[in-house]
């Protein structure tokens, strides 16, 4: 292993202040360039014709009017796509999802493109295309689509993970199961067993910047694209694969990012937008509305779970299971396996089953969303827990206190946890302030636990010193919340410098080696760990000038506080020589001095945190309101604790809008009835108290500064922890997320019966 | 193009253009000014991230015509820091960590001023419910209250010594 | 040593959870596992991590593997 990635606990000066970030006056000015900011000479305007119904076969295109309308440039079709996947068929699936095949598969599914010189144009374009649909039968709910006689979208899929292999087509298209022990024998020494069933409605990760990108592919296959994204480098690489182009030649820059979430990880129009621009040899823009941002992107999974979790009368779980079902949109995806991984996750157990249930329905294809699964496993799990605490007279913290996994727990998903931070959030939960505040009349509080994997990737940073002393750190993960900030500290830390010295730049595919999208709370972890590597590769050639400079061999050299010191009694003559100085010098000591790294940074280490909640409920709306919201999360080291806290802060805030309002609504006609943001309405400021956070540092000991992703695992706890604050205030245990008043309203009124 | 002339201020400069009867002052201030810091979240007047004073007033300008803009005065956030220095909303968005992505914060600065300017000592409330028709999907709110609050004070402390 | 197969990638094992393999690193045991098993090599196309006494590691082939160590192949795991 070239580089040692062990915690060793050194000492910091900069790591863990609270510098501005550097990118702060581009965004509070409104310099920074976001994906529809940016224009070229020439360009023309993209738009897409998207189906109106849920499911239905495509007879007949005629764009033979829009293409004789003045000022139409290129319109495209299916057709205008070969299949050049080579039989891959997650390919096929991006290429289907981005441009429909001879069949419509959710209402929003893109059917055609056009490219013009205005908008006005492109608009006029779009309505002179003709398609003839045969309607087909639709599902778009997780549960109907599982039962015979179900309408079959794909007569390819066979549910894997069943053995023998099936022969007939099915809507679910993988089984996976997971745990160990045995749940039967567990359930039988059990004195108290709780069962019930849950439901969650599909959210979308709600970010307020729409897709955008400025594609430009002449007929030489070269090509750029300036496009708003979490992963520039895989966006070159499944564009390349899609329209049949060498890598090296299509340069994708990431623009700012007006947030993602998970939803920018995926390609959606950005095959389209290139294609447009090859076909009419010009620059296209095509920025995505809110409405078809709803429609047509990657919201997360409904879904459908049973709990069953059995418990001795001292406390002690002695079986649990679950069965989660997770629709995953219109094509396959793996989101109920991601759900049956995490579902039990902070608990140790001896015997427990989960088992996943990946479904087919006529939805958008289902794309990542923050800890994508786990929320809603967790909603239907926490849940249980705490009707079980409540059945065996426990306290609900104490509860999970006995049961929590810690250090040595085989996890349910099957490996043994190292050092992990469950049992620490919750000591600090029970010690909470938050949880000795007098609760009134129609009040309740909630508790959760919630888990994320985390993980880390390629990556691949390049550091360069200027003459001044200045150094420009480039990076290939994006900046998503404040990582250059951190990544500017990382840098200082390393190089002895001021924070201020370290410019932080995002680099293009061009720039740098592949690095894997921002995904998995991997941009601190994995781009600080290379960050770390390639300042230490800049400080060992600083060191190499100082001995040249010196005349003394490069062992007797060594890097302190940002200045080259001569060791030994020998060099008592030679004055340090600050990194200003021998980079002053560089040009005439052998060229300019840099550090590189790449790395594949594994071991970003689980992630664990524990919310409480308390909230009001009016009994006669059904509203709800959140009092105190407080998270505690293990961070490792938090790198720049007002980011640390932002991640906490805004993952609740997710959390809080899934749990009370959020909800795709689907119409009997299987069409959207909500895609925009009056009626999917997310939290305002008005809806929010403050919310409080409280970082615990638990280090990873698998990065060298202890760091843990911090991104991800906030939006875990908050369906449960409020679903149990409700539950609590109203009496009544609420199984349907999310908790809007008419289900509050009708699950007090059914209770009543 | 059946185009309208249209003479206006825009942060205090006289400007003029040439736009379509029924195009927005939003697509207006982005594509024919330039003034990409307008953002638009929606279009449907719900994120507020195109927010903007006309004649001193807060309004989408995803929701205003770029015709309706005649003879009227236009403030961006563009507008929002006078030569080098920054507004103190500017100052503290960036000193409390106000903003993640960045994308909604244009739309919460011009709100926050035209709040300010209102009422300069306002309550965690009346901040609340006057940014409640800016969306942000990253902050949670926390750090875009403190940084209102923060601005508010050193604006009245500003105020007090000017006297 | 033991390599312990989690979720459908039982299957490509015929069902078995729970397999015998060589390898000092992990890029070995793969190699080996695929040997056994061919249809294996969909779901390493795809990508698996392999999780080495409870570390998860998704795409370093050279992770030595102690001896007796605790060792879990997993789908690979997607993020937001």
């Amino acid at each position: 292993m070239p580089y040692e990635t062990d915690y060793t606990n050194q000492g910091f000066t900069k790591v863990g202040t609270r510098v501005n970030r550097p990118d702060g006056v581009d965004k509070v000015t409104g310099r920074a360039k976001y994906g529809a900011d940016a224009n070229a000479a020439g360009q023309l305007v993209g738009r897409v014709l998207r189906s109106p119904h849920a499911h239905a076969l495509i007879t007949k295109i005629d764009t033979s009017k829009a293409e004789k309308l003045p000022g139409v440039k290129a319109v495209l079709t299916g057709k205008d796509f070969p299949d050049l996947t080579g039989g891959n068929r997650g390919l096929m699936d991006i290429l289907e999802n981005c441009m429909a095949r001879g069949r419509a598969l959710y209402d929003g599914h893109a059917v055609a493109a056009v490219a013009a010189i205005d908008a006005d144009t492109a608009n006029k374009a779009l309505k002179l295309i003709k398609v003839t649909y045969k309607q087909l039968p639709h599902v778009t709910d997780v549960d109907e689509a599982i039962k015979p006689g179900a309408p079959i979208i794909h007569d390819w899929v066979r549910t894997a993970g069943v053995t023998p292999a099936p022969t007939t087509a099915s809507n679910v298209a993988q089984r996976s199961e997971f745990g160990h022990g045995d749940v039967d024998a567990g359930f039988a020494q059990a004195d108290v067993i709780i069962e019930k069933s849950f439901k969650t409605e599909q959210t979308h990760q709600g970010y307020i910047e729409p897709h955008a990108c400025l594609a430009t592919l002449g007929p030489d296959g070269s090509g750029e694209l300036w496009v708003t994204t979490q992963g520039h480098f895989t966006f070159r690489n499944v564009c390349a694969s899609l329209l049949g182009l060498e890598v090296a030649k299509l340069k994708v820059t990431s623009s700012e990012i007006g947030g993602g979430f998970g939803g920018k990880t995926h390609v959606w129009t950005e095959p389209v937008a290139l294609q447009l621009s090859r076909k009419a040899n010009r620059p296209v823009k095509l920025v995505m509305s809110r409405d078809e941002v709803f429609r047509a992107t990657g919201p997360t999974s409904s879904t459908s779970v049973d709990v069953k979790i059995g418990a001795k009368r001292n406390g002690k779980i002695t079986a649990a299971t679950a069965e989660l079902r997770y629709q995953s949109g219109a094509f396959p995806g793996m989101w109920a396996m991601f759900g049956a991984m995490t579902s039990f996750a902070c608990y140790d157990l001896k015997n427990v089953k989960s088992v996943g249930f990946d479904v087919l329905v006529n939805r958008p294809k289902v794309a990542a969303y923050r800890a994508p699964s786990a929320p809603m496993a967790a909603f239907a799990v926490e849940s249980v827990v705490d009707m079980l605490a409540a059945e065996l007279g426990m306290d609900a913290v104490d509860f999970r206190i006995k049961n929590a996994a810690k250090k040595g727990t085989k996890a349910s998903y099957g490996p043994v946890y190292g050092p992990i931070g469950i049992g620490p959030t919750l000591d600090a939960v029970k010690n909470h302030p938050h949880m000795k505040r007098k609760l009134g009349k129609n009040q309740g509080r909630g508790v959760a636990c919630g888990f994320w994997f985390n993980f880390g990737g390629q990556t691949c940073t390049d550091l360069n010193i200027g003459v001044d002393g200045s150094v420009n750190l480039t990076v290939g993960t994006v900046d998503v919340g404040g990582s250059r900030a951190s990544l500017a500290l990382i840098a200082a830390e390393e190089l002895g410098i001021d924070y201020e010295q370290v410019r932080v730049t995002i680099g293009d595919t061009n720039s740098l080696g592949h690095n894997d999208t921002t995904e998995g709370s991997r941009g601190t972890f994995s781009s600080g760990m290379a960050t770390i590597f390639a300042a230490r590769n800049a400080v060992d050639v600083l060191k190499q000038r100082a001995a040249a400079t010196w005349d003394i061999p490069v062992e007797q050299v060594i890097w302190e506080a940002g200045e080259a010191r001569a060791k030994g009694r020998q060099n008592n003559n030679l004055p340090p020589l600050s990194l200003k100085e021998i980079a002053a010098k560089s040009p005439r000591t052998g060229g300019p001095i840099a550090g590189h790294n790449e790395v594949v940074a594994d071991g970003a280490g689980v992630s664990f945190a524990s919310h409480m909640c308390d909230v009001e409920v009016d009994p006669e709306t059904g509203a709800t309101k959140i009092l105190r919201y407080t998270v505690v999360q293990d961070a490792g080291k938090a790198i720049h604790p007002d980011y640390v806290e932002g991640q906490f802060q805004g993952g609740a805030a997710q959390g809080i809008g899934w749990a009370l309002n959020e909800e795709y609504i689907y119409g009997d006609d299987g069409r959207l009835q909500n895609a925009g943001f009056l009626d999917y309405r997310i939290p305002v400021c008005s809806d929010l108290p403050f919310i409080d956070t409280q970082i615990l540092e638990i280090p990873n000991p698998n990065h060298p500064y202890g760091v843990r992703g911090v991104g991800e695992t906030s939006i875990v706890p908050p369906l449960a922890a409020i679903g149990n604050a409700v539950s609590n205030a109203v009496g009544v245990r609420m199984t349907h997320v999310p908790m809007s008043p008419p289900r509050i309203l009708n699950a007090i009124e059914t209770a009543k019966e | 193009m059946n185009g309208v002339t249209v003479s206006a201020k825009v942060n205090g400069d006289a400007v003029q253009y040439v736009c379509p009867a029924d195009e927005s002052l939003l697509d207006v201030l982005r594509n024919r000014l330039n003034l990409t810091g307008v953002k638009e979240g929606c279009g449907t007047g719900d994120c507020g991230a195109c927010s903007i004073t006309l004649d001193g007033r807060l309004v989408c300008s995803c929701l205003v015509l770029g015709a309706e803009a005649e003879g009227r005065e236009i403030g961006t956030v563009e507008g929002l820091s006078e030569g080098g220095k920054l507004h103190p909303l500017q100052e503290e968005f960036i000193e409390k960590a106000a903003l993640q992505c960045g994308i909604c914060t244009p739309g919460f600065l011009v709100a926050a001023k035209s709040l300010l300017e209102r009422n300069p000592n306002p309550t965690e409330e009346e901040i609340r419910y006057a940014l409640a028709g800016n969306l942000c999907r990253c902050t949670g709110y926390d750090k875009i209250v403190r940084a209102v609050q923060s601005a508010a004070k050193i604006m009245r402390r500003g105020k007090k010594v000017a006297r | 040593m033991e390599v312990q197969l989690a979720g459908i990638l039982s299957q490509a094992a015929g069902g078995a959870r729970c397999v015998e393999c060589t390898g000092a690193t992990i890029g070995e045991l793969l190699q080996s596992l695929v040997l056994r098993y061919p249809e294996m090599q969909m779901h390493l196309d795809e990508g698996v991590a392999v999780a080495v006494n409870g570390e998860i590691y998704r795409d370093r082939r050279d992770q030595p593997i102690p001896i007796n160590a605790d060792v879990f192949l997993l789908p690979r795991i997607q993020g937001g």
